[in-house]
């Protein structure tokens, strides 16, 4: 069973409809209790950080999530529920997680491009089993005005240019992350789903 | 690489897509679930349902529309038309939509556009904006509201800037001399409302071949155009339209399995 984090982040009925549409078995959980029967979790986040990680401290999230870590289960974080995986991010001088080394930064104004980055882009992913057979070519939706910026580049597991070259997929051992949303990117997106719902770290 | 959208608009009326000349003379083109998997299908980049029903009873029907669409599409979407609260903001994003498209109402009261972006983040919030030529106004161009029939006092660039300010995220741009003739898009008031903003810009209105998005995309300086009735009518396919797009060297989304 896939456990879905349900902090009020804004896309949680399209990361359940992605789940539902891939036939996996899931629960929608708003307290940490309900998800003692989880094999792997979703952390999914639209919104802003420091009033996403007051809501997730309200819950009792940030304990079960060290935990679920520690124990070397699988957790992919979407969009703000990857970036919350770091330590520290500058949206509201956030106090993170901090499951993953590293930090949340806002593009620079003189990039040259809009922000916040909304639309399709390509990522250049690592090997990975769960990025392994995606195509090449295939793109992904983003929509986001902050980065990640991994402290160890072996935690880097992707990227992705918009303006500059920014990490768009990460993760530490069983914790995989990205920017983009693999529920709103068409048909790649739901294989990367389905590819994580499988993969047994 | 960072790609251009083609988007696809649906107006719905009383839960039928519809599609209208100069906002007038509305006629039905089809179911718009079945629609929007169809595009989706097609390779369409993102979808927005535009509500255009009367009577405040049949708005309801739009949000069936939004969840059952949520189960079928991947894409991201956009629901606009009549919504002026943040109680409906959050009925149609719980019901799957990614974006909300404020129009009328954020003219209004655009107090609700700050509201929104604090509740949902500025992605949700999408400024919708019908615009008509007027050489009175410092760009050119005059807001209206209620479906075009209402001049505001507002310059299209100025209400633009305001409304950016304010927390929206991205901006549709319709120009309403250009709806629905299919002799393309309204590339002055598209350009100077992308250079003065820094948020993605949907041009929208008057799409009529693909050449005419090309020219939005490049000299209009669009980060996305939107069509309705170049496909509605099936003269035109999404594929189509994007080889060409990229023929022409236009970075567009090509491959979606």
């Amino acid at each position: 069973m896939v456990g879905i984090i349900d902090y009020g982040a804004g896309n949680l009925t399209s990361v359940i409809r992605a789940v539902e549409k891939l036939g996996a078995i899931y629960r929608v959980a708003s307290q940490p209790d309900e998800l003692k029967l989880a094999t792997s979790l979703i952390f999914p986040g639209v919104g802003h950080a420091a009033s996403a990680m007051e809501r997730l401290r309200q819950a009792g999230w940030p304990e079960f999530l060290l935990q679920w870590a520690h124990a070397g289960k699988p957790l992919l974080g979407i969009c703000l529920g990857s970036q919350i995986l770091l330590e520290f991010s500058e949206e509201g001088n956030t106090t993170c997680l901090g499951l993953i080394p590293g930090s949340v930064k806002r593009f620079p104004d003189k990039l040259g491009v809009k922000i916040p980055q909304i639309g399709w882009n390509t990522v250049d992913f690592h090997d990975h089993p769960v990025f392994r057979g995606l195509d090449p070519r295939a793109s992904y939706y983003f929509v986001h005005s902050y980065y990640t910026e991994v402290t160890y580049p072996a935690h880097r597991l992707g990227s992705t240019e918009y303006g500059m070259v920014f990490t768009s997929a990460l993760g530490k051992d069983s914790i995989l992350a990205v920017q983009f949303h693999p529920e709103k990117s068409g048909q790649p997106g739901l294989q990367l789903l389905d590819q994580f719902l499988r993969w047994r770290p | 690489m960072y790609q251009k959208r083609v988007v696809v608009c649906l107006d719905v009326k009383d839960g039928r897509t519809t599609k209208g000349v100069k906002f007038l003379d509305n006629i039905d083109v089809g179911d718009p679930v079945a629609m929007a998997e169809k595009y989706y299908l097609d390779g369409a980049d993102e979808l927005v349902f535009y509500d255009i029903t009367a009577s405040s009873e049949n708005r309801n029907l739009i949000l069936p529309i939004v969840e059952e669409t949520a189960k079928r599409i991947f894409i991201p979407f956009c629901v606009g038309g009549g919504i002026g609260s943040l109680e409906q903001m959050r009925k149609v994003i719980l019901a799957g939509a990614e974006k909300v498209s404020l129009n009328s109402q954020a003219v209004k009261n655009p107090e609700l556009i700050t509201q929104g972006a604090r509740a949902f983040g500025s992605q949700c919030v999408v400024l919708g904006m019908d615009a008509k030529r007027d050489p009175e106004l410092p760009c050119g161009y005059r807001v209206y509201i209620n479906g075009g029939r209402t001049p505001t006092d507002w310059d299209a660039v100025e209400w633009a800037q305001r409304a950016v300010s304010l927390g929206a995220g991205e901006i549709v741009v319709n120009s309403i001399d250009a709806d629905g003739t299919q002799a393309g898009y309204e590339l002055s008031l598209t350009r100077q409302i992308s250079q003065r903003v820094n948020v993605p810009v949907v041009a929208s209105g008057g799409a009529g071949v693909p050449d005419h998005l090309y020219m939005v995309l490049t000299q209009g300086f669009a980060d996305a155009a939107l069509i309705a009735s170049m496909v509605h009518f099936g003269h035109f396919t999404i594929r189509g339209i994007k080889e060409y797009l990229k023929e022409m060297g236009v970075p567009v989304r090509e491959f979606w399995g």
